[in-house]
């Protein structure tokens, strides 16, 4: 049995691996990058809009009062990313209704490379928003005492937004996988439509933490304003 | 018992203990988290949405404590480091 995807591989030339984990990836992005164009070709003003046009539309305004209730003043800027976050890992989770079909969220190395993108992005829209010097003044921003406390926070929290992502998608891929060769019939279906929930609930909460993040770190001037 | 022997016994024994002991605290927390959340649906509905996210958050947080000790039992399983290197002997000599 496969801990992670990562070890399915299909083609091999030298150090150039492409594992399962590359291949949904390329497959997701392919999708949604097609499903998103051929949805915004002809894209209508007026009342009767098509099927899927009011899906995107749905998708795209909830996950903005989403972010606007966070506490983020200006949504629109946020959403790319964010949105961009939500949007992968949930597709990527459900496409699990896809026999023989491993989400890429399901491996270590696709997780970390998520959390890290939200890593990076904290401090870049925390020195766009307050400047550089506000920025790093948000560390010692009780104390001084703080700073080294802060520092690790912010490397403890991408870790963890990693290897929770990472281990839900995991332990729904081999709860399913142990089943099939206990009970083969009935009960793995159950298990993978839990496994549907528990996809949306985790796409929902990485970028949910994204976003409590990136508000953190971009808060602090607004109060100073209000003072 | 000889070193392969022992070396299996002692992860699979220590993969067990690592989720069951490890699941107690998240499972207590959680169900505090919850029951409280719901007192306080009960007494404010108009804050249902604040108090749901909140909530989420919450419970994502107190739950990585939980799927931490099972990535390290599927670690101690699936892709144990002693045992890899056990094989790798024996496959040497």
């Amino acid at each position: 049995m496969n801990l992670s995807p990562d070890q399915e591989i299909f083609w091999q030339h030298g150090v150039f691996k492409l594992n399962a984990t590359i291949a949904t990836t390329w497959l997701i992005m392919l999708v949604m990058a097609l499903g998103a164009k051929l949805i915004t070709r002809k894209i209508e003003a007026e009342i009767a809009v098509s099927r899927w046009q009011a899906l995107l539309e749905i998708v795209v305004t909830s996950i903005k009062t989403q972010i606007e209730e966070v506490g983020l003043k200006n949504p629109r800027e946020y959403l790319v990313f964010l949105g961009t976050l939500f949007l992968f890992v949930a597709v990527s989770s459900l496409l699990t209704i896809i026999p023989g079909y491993s989400p890429p969220t399901g491996s270590l190395s696709t997780t970390v490379a998520l959390a890290l993108s939200v890593f990076i992005a904290v401090p870049f829209y925390g020195v766009l928003e307050q400047g550089i010097g506000g920025y790093l003044k948000s560390y010692a921003e009780p104390t001084i005492i703080m700073v080294p406390f802060n520092i690790i926070s912010e490397i403890s929290r991408t870790l963890a937004l990693s290897i929770r992502l990472f281990g839900n998608m995991m332990s729904g891929a081999m709860i399913i996988a142990i089943l099939l060769t206990i009970t083969p019939f009935v009960f793995p279906v159950v298990m993978t439509v839990l496994g549907l929930l528990t996809g949306m609930v985790q796409a929902y909460i990485f970028s949910i933490l994204a976003a409590v993040y990136i508000a953190a770190a971009t808060r602090s001037q607004n109060h100073k304003k209000k003072e | 018992m000889d070193n392969t022997t022992l070396i299996a016994t002692i992860s699979i024994v220590i993969a067990g203990f690592t989720t069951s002991i490890g699941c107690i605290a998240p499972a207590l927390a959680e169900g505090k988290a919850v029951a409280t959340a719901l007192n306080s649906l009960a007494q404010q509905p108009d804050a249902s949405a604040t108090i749901t996210r909140t909530l989420f958050v919450g419970l994502a947080m107190i739950e990585s404590t939980a799927i931490y000790s099972f990535v390290v039992s599927m670690i101690l399983i699936f892709a144990n480091p002693f045992w890899s290197y056990v094989v790798a002997q024996a496959n040497g000599k």
